[in-house]
């Protein structure tokens, strides 16, 4: 209808959409990384579209700070994580997977309702990004709501972020100065949550999210 | 002219009721009854066909029986001709089948005299042009039907079902009771023409909209208003039974299409989204709860549940695309509606038959009891496939179709621009596409665990075929539903002036169809030819049988079964109607009924077995009706404290009572 | 004439899929053995199977009854009419009007429902094993369908699968991302309904593992050899449908000229051999699921069908 361009970037950003979902159905933690590796591969090949098809080359590196930080670095850093604290590699849920699926297309639901009533002057190829976009936040948030495991809201949280990128690439005209600053932030953000994990583990031996409620004092 | 013959024919019927008494416990009396009952029905059904395939212009009469200044309006148009039609066939097969399953009863002088009111009620509802005359004839129905529930008043269960069913039917009564006040207005216009004239304001048709789900709605079986039906359907006799799930309620369907789609005038926006999401639930949860049954006419009532479900859904679709002004897809989702309630009275009659012939044959209800029947009864077995493909909505029969005319219409609704229904549409395709494949579930299990396999219990092994009226009549709705099946050009073509006179527009004439295929919208979008696929499927059968006659060997020997060289003499150890169940309560009962298996296993080396238990919760039950009882229980017992006052107190009641009416008066005036 | 030509190609279609769905499943059988370093068995060994039960005598269960014995050809019969509608090599069948992608479906559908009562006939446990287990897959695999069906039909205009497979050939078709997730959905259904690792083991001899092969189990010789069949045709109607509507390259409609017809083959079989060496080589790599995790997986499948109708309805350049 309005050419390739839409439809590829359309593909693009559907797809993240797809793996966010595949991201919930994961139990095991290993998988959760290489699913988000995926993620953020995808992520990198929405923003370098973008950059082709806006003439915007600072997009270009955008998407090589995604595919080399949160591709490769961050998902082997996590791995060496998991080998060093041993944490359980099965991943505790809250809710099952059929209710978490579920959920997750109300939210996607809600998303395109929200953002193409609000932007309705918009650019279409921009409204339907931010849609997708939103829906990409709301499951990463789902996803940390819904797990115990402290790696798998780590990598909920790095999925609400790839999100955030998906919106502002969309939107065209996001500053090169901006990304470096909140690719910087979220790096320092996964440093301490690190360095937190590791205090955790040697205080607590654990870093099951229950079990250290029970710890503050909280039972529930 | 119709209109005195349909009368005439219901005055009979209601004459039929005192012959019974007069006649007492004789055979002749159930003879008699059934097949006076069987005649008079004829005779209305062809007056109704004739009438609705021929031009039909509306005819009215006006008899000076009932309240004084306003008489008994009564009115035949096309829509009432529709379910008069629909009626009419369900108590013509369900007598025939009578004449043969009455000779069981044990009590006949408690059902006889309460059988022919019963479709004098049905039909007198149909026809009533007035509020007055529509409410007196719904709750005869309803009382005769419940006199018919508690006709086995000796079984606890059929108490307990019948008290259920007079609480939530003079519930249903007391809320359309409402909805035709709301209407009538304050100038008492209780006329049916009157009250279209009148153009109600929005919130007032809202509220008759919320009142007429509630009382049509308990009587055909929405959720949650649906937990009489599983009760008092199968209480009944199964004839009865049959007539209860296949007919009774398609009347409280043709109230709602009256109230919601002919009087109250202009439909709002957002009045098809709370029948839409109602109809999804509905859907779903009926069949769910099915296939969680193990006695037959229980799940049959419960499956009864689904297929209102899918009425509904066909009607919420209808609202939505009239309240937009689209009628052509307003006519094609109500004609599917319509559709269904016509194929749900032929398979829900013939299953609740075949499910009576059974229970004559062997005294059994409980399907795990059963088993090996098809050996036995081969050709009620035949008639309850029929019954059981038919109603699994498979091609080439009728069931399928009006489901694809479902899908048809769910397809034309992207075009509706309200977001509610863009997100409510897809999801209730969804349930609705769910709900027939756990259908099909549902009757696999029903059919398999109680007609295959080998006989669990003595009653089972001892079983006889059923008489020849009881076959004759499952054979006719057979017949039928392979009809409507492979002709349904003819059908949709009849209910053409029905969707005119309410939505304004109809379908395509199918007459004119290639092949005799149906065309709901275009060629070139869609079309189904049932015919052909039918005679497709008999090809490529035959030519296959006839290959393998030539090519293969045709010997055959018959042995134990092979059981992967386990056999096992035990019947006991096949699959029944829990097991069979099983993986589905896991994934589905767990969240919607908290089911939840129990094994009692004992320690190694005790010969005892061990035992499973399976926990099912009625949520609908617990969340609803049982703090309501409760409630009700707790005033009661605190209003109880009125009964002992002394004379004083009872005095100053009185004399507050005044006072107050007083000031009333006062203040108002 | 043109009557005549419509005929001869929809006779071709309807046995083309007769003849080359043994020898699709012996494809994928032999590269299935050449993946994990086998010789495996020749490509025609299909054909040889059928010839030998057809020559067995039939070794019938003492409680079997008529209905036993006459579902195999119900079987067939409902699975040949359905892969007879799917376009091959040509779109715009003679018949292709009197059965749309729902009632292909349906017919599909009957054919399961008529196996699951086969299952029960004998009154076996094993069999009540597999028509529980198939009928439990069945109740979520339908949905899913059903919602790609819709899916398809909201960006062709039409439910019928000639009109469908046009569209798919044609430019006004763009990248939609409701037809890539549709698409995963539909291979995630078909590995389902034709019991593929990782929902069903074609191979098994454990009985615990079985679904197919339990509601099949006390079937022997000529009726055994027609169910064989009628699986295989299935599978081949599934390939077939998605080399139709998401490969449509080399399909032609009915009034094109002769050539056009060889390249339409050609391509046809191209197309299934791809599909079997992606078939193959897609079981041999993972592992049969718990039967328990197979209403997640098929859950998953329901909800991209789901999300994929939704999108479309929600904007139409989705």
């Amino acid at each position: 209808m309005h050419g390739l361009d839409f439809d590829v970037a359309h593909l693009l950003a559907g797809s993240l959409v797809l793996v966010s979902f595949l991201e919930l159905y994961q139990d095991r933690l290993y998988a959760l990384l290489n699913v988000y590796a995926a993620h953020a591969l995808v992520l990198a090949a929405s923003v370098a579209w973008q950059a082709f098809i806006q003439d915007a080359p600072h997009l270009y590196v955008t998407a090589t700070i995604a595919l080399v930080f949160k591709a490769i670095v961050i998902p082997v850093a996590l791995h060496r994580m998991i080998v060093r604290l041993g944490i359980h590699r099965e991943i505790d849920k809250v809710v099952g997977v059929g209710p978490a699926m579920l959920a997750g297309m109300g939210l996607v639901a809600l998303s395109m309702v929200v953002m193409l009533r609000v932007t309705q002057e918009a650019d279409p190829l921009a409204r339907e990004d931010l849609a997708f976009a939103l829906a990409v936040v709301l499951l990463g948030l789902l996803m940390m709501v819904t797990r115990r495991n402290a790696v798998s809201q780590v990598v909920g949280f790095m999925s609400l972020e790839n999100g955030l990128v998906l919106a502002a690439t969309g939107a065209k005209g996001m500053p090169l100065v901006v990304e470096i600053s909140v690719a910087f932030s979220i790096l320092i953000a996964f440093i301490v949550i690190g360095i937190f994990l590791f205090r955790i583990r040697e205080r607590f031996d654990t870093v099951d999210v229950q079990a250290l409620d029970r710890f503050r004092g909280e039972r529930r | 002219m119709t209109l005195t013959i349909v009368l005439v024919c219901a005055v009979v019927l209601l004459t039929l009721g005192p012959l019974a008494v007069a006649l007492g416990r004789t055979n002749a009396a159930t003879r008699l009854v059934y097949g006076a009952s069987m005649v008079v029905s004829a005779v209305s059904l062809a007056a109704a066909t004739v009438y609705l395939v021929g031009a039909p212009a509306p005819e009215s009469i006006t008899l000076p029986v009932g309240v004084p200044w306003i008489g008994a309006h009564l009115r035949i148009d096309a829509l009432s001709a529709f379910f008069l039609l629909v009626v009419d066939l369900g108590a013509m097969s369900a007598s025939l089948f009578a004449l043969g399953y009455g000779q069981h009863e044990t009590a006949p002088e408690r059902v006889l005299p309460f059988y022919p009111a019963f479709l004098a009620g049905m039909t007198l509802v149909v026809l009533a042009d007035d509020a007055f005359t529509y409410l007196l004839s719904w709750e005869f129905m309803s009382l005769t039907s419940w006199a018919l529930v508690m006709s086995h008043h000796r079984v606890p269960d059929n108490v307990r079902a019948g008290y259920v069913y007079l609480v939530m039917a003079s519930f249903g009564t007391l809320a359309l009771l409402l909805a035709f006040g709301l209407l009538a207005g304050p100038d008492g216009l209780y006329t049916f023409s009157q009250m279209r004239a009148a153009h109600p304001s929005a919130a007032l048709g809202a509220l008759v909209l919320i009142l007429a789900l509630v009382g049509a709605g308990s009587k055909a079986g929405l959720v949650p208003l649906h937990v009489w039906l599983p009760l008092a359907h199968p209480a009944a006799p199964s004839h009865v039974s049959g007539l209860m799930s296949g007919v009774m309620t398609k009347v409280a369907v043709y109230g709602f299409v009256r109230i919601v789609f002919d009087l109250v005038g202009e439909p709002d926006w957002w009045w098809s989204i709370v029948v839409l999401a109602l109809a999804g639930v509905t859907t779903v949860v009926g069949v769910l709860y099915a296939l969680m049954q193990h006695d037959l006419k229980r799940l049959l009532a419960y499956h009864t549940v689904e297929n209102i479900g899918i009425i509904f859904i066909g009607l919420g679709l209808a609202l939505a695309f009239k309240t937009h002004g689209m009628n052509f897809a307003a006519a094609l989702a109500f004609t599917a509606a319509l559709l269904h309630v016509f194929n749900h009275s032929l398979f829900k009659s013939l299953l609740f038959f075949g499910a009576g012939a059974v229970l004559a044959a062997t005294g059994e209800r409980d399907m795990e009891h059963l088993g090996g029947l098809i050996h036995r009864m081969p050709q009620t077995a035949f008639v309850f496939l029929i019954g059981c493909v038919a109603i699994s909505a498979l091609p080439p029969l009728n069931g399928f179709v009006s489901e694809w005319l479902t899908f048809q219409a769910i397809l034309l609704s992207p075009q509706l621009p309200a977001w509610g229904l863009k997100l409510l549409v897809p999801a209730v395709g969804a349930l609705l596409a769910l709900s027939a494949a756990l259908a099909a579930a549902c009757f696999v299990k029903a059919y398999g665990v109680t007609f295959l396999g080998r006989p669990r219990t003595r009653a089972a092994e001892a079983a006889a075929e059923t008489d020849p009226y009881s076959l004759a009549a499952m054979m006719l709705l057979a017949a039928l539903c392979l009809l409507a099946g492979i002709l349904p050009g003819l059908f949709i073509d009849a209910l053409a002036p029905v969707s005119n006179a309410l939505i304004g527009a109809h379908m395509p004439a199918q007459g004119g169809s290639q092949w005799l295929s149906i065309v709901p919208i275009a060629a070139s979008r869609s079309s189904y030819d049932g015919v052909l696929v039918f005679l497709f499927m008999i090809i490529s059968g035959t030519l296959a049988a006839s290959a393998i006659h030539r090519l293969a060997s045709n010997r055959l020997r018959r042995a134990p079964a092979w059981d992967c060289g386990y056999p096992d003499s035990s019947p006991a150890t096949q699959y029944s109607a829990t097991s069979f169940a099983q993986p589905i309560r896991r994934v589905f009962g767990t969240v919607v009924f908290r089911a939840r298996e129990h094994v009692a296993m004992p320690p190694p080396g005790d010969t005892r077995p061990a035992r499973l238990l399976v926990e099912l919760h009625d949520l609908i039950w617990d969340a609803i009706y049982a703090p309501l009882v409760v409630g009700i229980g707790f005033a009661a017992d605190r209003l109880n404290r009125l009964q002992f006052l002394t004379i004083r107190q009872f005095l100053t009641l009185v004399f507050c009572t005044l006072v107050v009416l007083l000031l009333v008066l006062a203040v108002w005036s | 004439m043109v009557l005549i030509r419509d005929l001869v190609i929809q006779g071709a279609q309807m046995l083309l899929v007769l003849l080359l769905a043994p020898l699709f499943t012996g494809f994928v059988r032999k590269v299935k053995a050449r993946l994990l370093r086998r010789q495996g068995p020749p490509l025609i060994q299909p054909y040889r199977e059928l010839a030998r039960l057809m020559r067995k005598e039939v070794v019938l269960a003492e409680s079997a009854s008529w209905l036993f014995r006459v579902i195999p050809y119900l079987i067939f019969a409902a699975t040949w009419v359905a892969a007879s509608l799917v376009p091959t090599f040509r779109t715009g069948l003679l018949f292709s009007w009197s059965a749309d992608l729902i009632a292909i479906i349906a017919l599909i559908g009957s054919g399961r429902f008529f196996l699951a009562l086969a299952g029960m006939d004998v009154g076996t446990s094993f069999g009540g094993i597999g028509s529980s287990r198939e009928v439990m897959i069945a109740s979520l695999a339908e949905p899913a369908m059903i919602m790609i069906v819709f899916t398809l039909a909201l960006i062709a205009g039409s439910t019928q699968l000639s009109t469908i497979a046009a569209f798919m050939t044609s430019s006004a078709v763009g990248l939609r991302v409701s037809l890539g997730l549709a698409l995963i959905a539909l291979v995630m259904v078909a590995i389902a309904e034709n019991g593929r690792i990782p929902i069903d083991n074609p191979a098994t001899h454990l009985e615990l593992t079985m679904v197919h092969e339990a509601m099949v189990l006390e079937y022997s010789g000529r009726h055994l050899a027609l169910i064989e069949l009628s699986t295989w045709l299935k599978l081949i109607l599934y390939v077939s449908l998605i080399g139709c509507l998401f490969a449509p390259w080399g399909i032609e409609s009915a009034a094109a000229a002769l050539p056009t017809l060889a390249v339409g083959i050609a391509a046809y079989v191209g197309k299934l051999a791809v599909g079997g060496f992606l078939l193959a080589v897609f079981e041999t790599s993972i592992a049969k699921m718990r039967v328990f995790r197979v209403p997640e997986f098929l859950g998953a499948a329901l909800m991209l069908g789901l999300l994929a109708t939704l999108l479309r309805f929600v904007s139409e350049s989705f």
